[in-house]
């Protein structure tokens, strides 16, 4: 089922009594989540996620703006009523019942035409506990459950009542490094073989953008962009995204336009068809540099690793703000270790320019793109 | 085996402690009530056997006082224990002034017994100068009036339960309010959004959660019960039998030291059937939250 928010803001009063200050925690949210699809709700801590996943499922209120499934306004629909199935940052399996009891609590709480017979409920639940492969740990209590299987049965929860839309809140974050990789390819398979609309949140962007049908990108409440993975990450609205997407991070210099030319610390890098004269802040992705005897941006070298298929050159130069340049290339390309700089040709589809004061992304000329 | 040793030596002083003041006053309590026509003045008795047993078992005043304990325990327990989960529950979902209701109901905690027996002697005895407030609401709704102090049994019942319910409540309503305060609200979250009614949530989620301290009340509570005493004092003053509001405990005491008293063995053996009584409760009770309490 599509979900589609309309203008949702939340506005908590302070956590502290005295101060009459109040947290917007989500501030005109608008998006729409195509049915069926596996979306990523990314960004840092403390940006409003958790509050986006409880106005959905309706554990919260929102101070204005609508919530609609399919056609249907279900802004003021009690959370027990939306149909919404959720999986819990910290799981919240009741403790007191066996993994059985806890997939079955929600089928039990089926009233009128919805209700269930006892063979049908058994049924359901060992279905859902077969999809997520926990069917020989269905007498045990949650306590008696390692991190990642007591996942696993609270995803067997939410899942029970076949729900029309799922939830999750950093179902990973709990998990080991190891099992974090293994656990969201199934979720990922879960979410194909159910064909439910899926929305689960995430502070790891890698994470998000492997998985994703879709990734909607948050900043202090504020959407910044959305849409496909790859997309986004090829074309970001603005610093923020650009640096919050990719791993290892983008390369960020201060940088100048002058006469359709850019210019890095005075050297001209890259063509700038169609960009007004002035200062901009440079993003060159870690994958945008080629090595070359002559090339346009000298930077000082400072160490070569090689991690499998790549090799990592880290360098410097003056006007990069951060630490270290980072720059990926193929493990077969070779570099020049002894002398004291390296020389780069940038890819122009690699390099992002940026309004040093907005952040706004300030675009090539189409035209004279590629 | 050394480790042993040392556990011992640290237990020791608590040990002599309860060696003096429990167990040898238990076991002397239980040799008094196997010494037949034993004399306090010359500590001297003429047999053993059980014939204090019979003698207790057959005393109008005992069995009163039995039946009395028994009616008691049988209201007040579940009374104050439902009531305390209401009044728990209703404090638990105020938000303003949540304090100030907290403080109110504790208060009758840290009051005095016959303190408040005096507030209940206004309430509800009958003196030449006034029927009590509860006679006057009643004749109010224009019910005859029943003298609550000195009337009929079950008025005396009624009121001595009210009081000792008013008494055992704040401590129960502290101790539901903090285990009700310490159920995470993510159970209730998840409760809601797996559909659950509001009874539900009560049920299976709730109780289960609080049910340490339920089973911890209820099984105190049978207890406490079971040594009321100074309650019916409170109310009825230190002539229990002839109000015929005296409790076991009471029983004991008088034959200890009260206007017919002086009898050690028959108090002793009237203590040792207590004992059994609660011991036996208390027992059946572990077993039952066995099976239904989630540690
Ligand atoms: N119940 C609440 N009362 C007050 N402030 C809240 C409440 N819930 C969340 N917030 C605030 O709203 C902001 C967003 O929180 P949250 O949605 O939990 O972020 P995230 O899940 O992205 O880490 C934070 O600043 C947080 O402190
Ligand atoms: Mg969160």
């Amino acid at each position: 089922m599509k979900v589609r928010l309309d203008k949702l803001t939340k506005v908590f009063p302070s956590r502290n009594k005295r101060s009459k200050e109040v947290v917007t925690a989500v501030s005109e949210v608008s998006f729409e989540i195509p049915a069926g699809k596996l979306v990523g709700l990314l960004g840092p801590s403390g940006c409003g996620k958790s509050t986006t996943l409880n106005l959905i499922c309706g554990l919260e209120k929102p101070t204005s703006g609508r919530i609609f499934f399919g056609d249907e306004d279900v802004t003021d629909l009690p959370a027990e009523l939306r149909g919404v199935g959720l999986v819990f940052q910290n799981y919240a399996l009741y403790p007191h019942m066996t993994v059985l009891k806890n997939i079955l609590f929600p089928l039990e709480n089926l009233k009128g035409d919805k209700k269930l017979s006892k063979e049908m409920m058994l049924q359901k639940a060992e279905e859902a506990a077969r999809l997520v492969q926990i069917s020989e740990l269905m007498e045990r209590k949650p306590s008696e459950l390692s991190g990642g299987q007591q996942q696993r049965v609270a995803i067997a929860r939410a899942l029970v009542k076949m729900p029309k839309i799922l939830l999750l809140d950093e179902p990973l974050s709990n998990l080991d490094a190891r099992l974090r990789l293994q656990t969201r390819e199934e979720l990922r398979r879960i979410q194909r073989e159910t064909g439910i609309t899926t929305v689960f949140v995430t502070h790891d962007q890698e994470e998000a953008m492997s998985i994703s049908d879709m990734i909607v990108v948050m900043k202090e409440g504020v959407i910044h962009q959305s849409g496909k993975p790859q997309d986004v990450y090829d074309d970001p609205k603005d610093l923020f995204v650009a640096k919050f997407l990719g791993t290892p991070p983008i390369n960020v210099f201060d940088g100048e336009v002058r006469g359709e030319k850019l210019l890095i610390g005075g050297a001209a890098v890259l063509d700038a068809a169609g960009v007004r004269d002035g200062a901009v802040k440079v993003g060159i992705r870690s994958e945008g540099f080629v090595p070359s005897a002559d090339g346009a941006l000298e930077c000082g070298f400072t160490a070569v690793e090689v991690m499998g298929r790549d090799t990592s050159v880290i360098c410097s130069h003056p006007a990069f703000i951060g630490d270290s340049i980072r720059a990926v290339i193929s493990a077969e390309t070779p570099v020049d270790t002894t002398k004291p700089t390296v020389r780069f040709d940038l890819k122009k589809s690699k390099v992002l320019l940026f309004d040093p004061k907005s952040e706004e992304r300030i675009r090539f000329d189409e035209g004279a793109n590629g | 085996m050394k480790n042993n040793l040392k556990a011992f030596l640290y237990l020791l002083p608590a040990l002599v402690f309860l060696g003096v003041f429990m167990v040898y006053p238990l076991a002397d309590v239980l040799v008094y009530s196997f010494e037949e026509g034993y004399n306090s003045a010359s500590q001297t008795f003429s047999g053993i056997g059980l014939r204090n047993y019979s003698f207790v078992l057959r005393d109008p005043y005992f069995l009163q006082a039995v039946k009395n304990t028994f009616i008691l325990v049988m209201i007040t327990v579940p009374v104050s224990t439902g009531l305390a989960l209401v009044i728990s529950l209703g404090l638990n979902s105020i938000k303003k002034l949540k304090n100030l209701f907290q403080t109110i109901y504790f208060l009758p905690y840290v009051t005095n017994t016959l303190a408040v027996g005096l507030v209940f002697m206004i309430l509800f005895k009958k003196t030449p100068y006034s029927d009590g407030m509860v006679n006057i609401l009643v004749r109010l709704f224009s019910g005859t009036t029943v003298d609550f102090i000195d009337g009929p049994y079950w008025a005396k019942m009624l009121v001595l339960s009210i009081y000792t319910v008013w008494i055992v409540l704040p401590f129960k309503i502290l101790i539901l309010t903090s285990a009700l305060g310490s159920v995470k609200q993510d159970y209730y979250n998840a409760a809601k959004i797996d559909g659950a009614s509001s009874w539900r949530v009560f049920s299976r989620i709730t109780v289960p959660m609080i049910s340490p301290m339920l089973f911890y009340l209820i099984i105190t509570g049978f207890i406490g019960a079971f040594k009321a005493y100074s309650d019916s004092v409170a109310l009825f003053g230190t002539n229990l039998n002839a109000a015929g509001m005296n409790t076991i405990v009471g029983y004991i005491y008088d034959m200890l030291y009260g206007d017919s008293g002086g009898f050690p063995s028959y108090a002793s053996a009237a203590a040792l059937i207590l004992f059994a009584i609660v011991f036996t409760i208390t027992v059946v009770n572990l077993m039952i939250s066995r099976k239904r309490v989630h540690h």
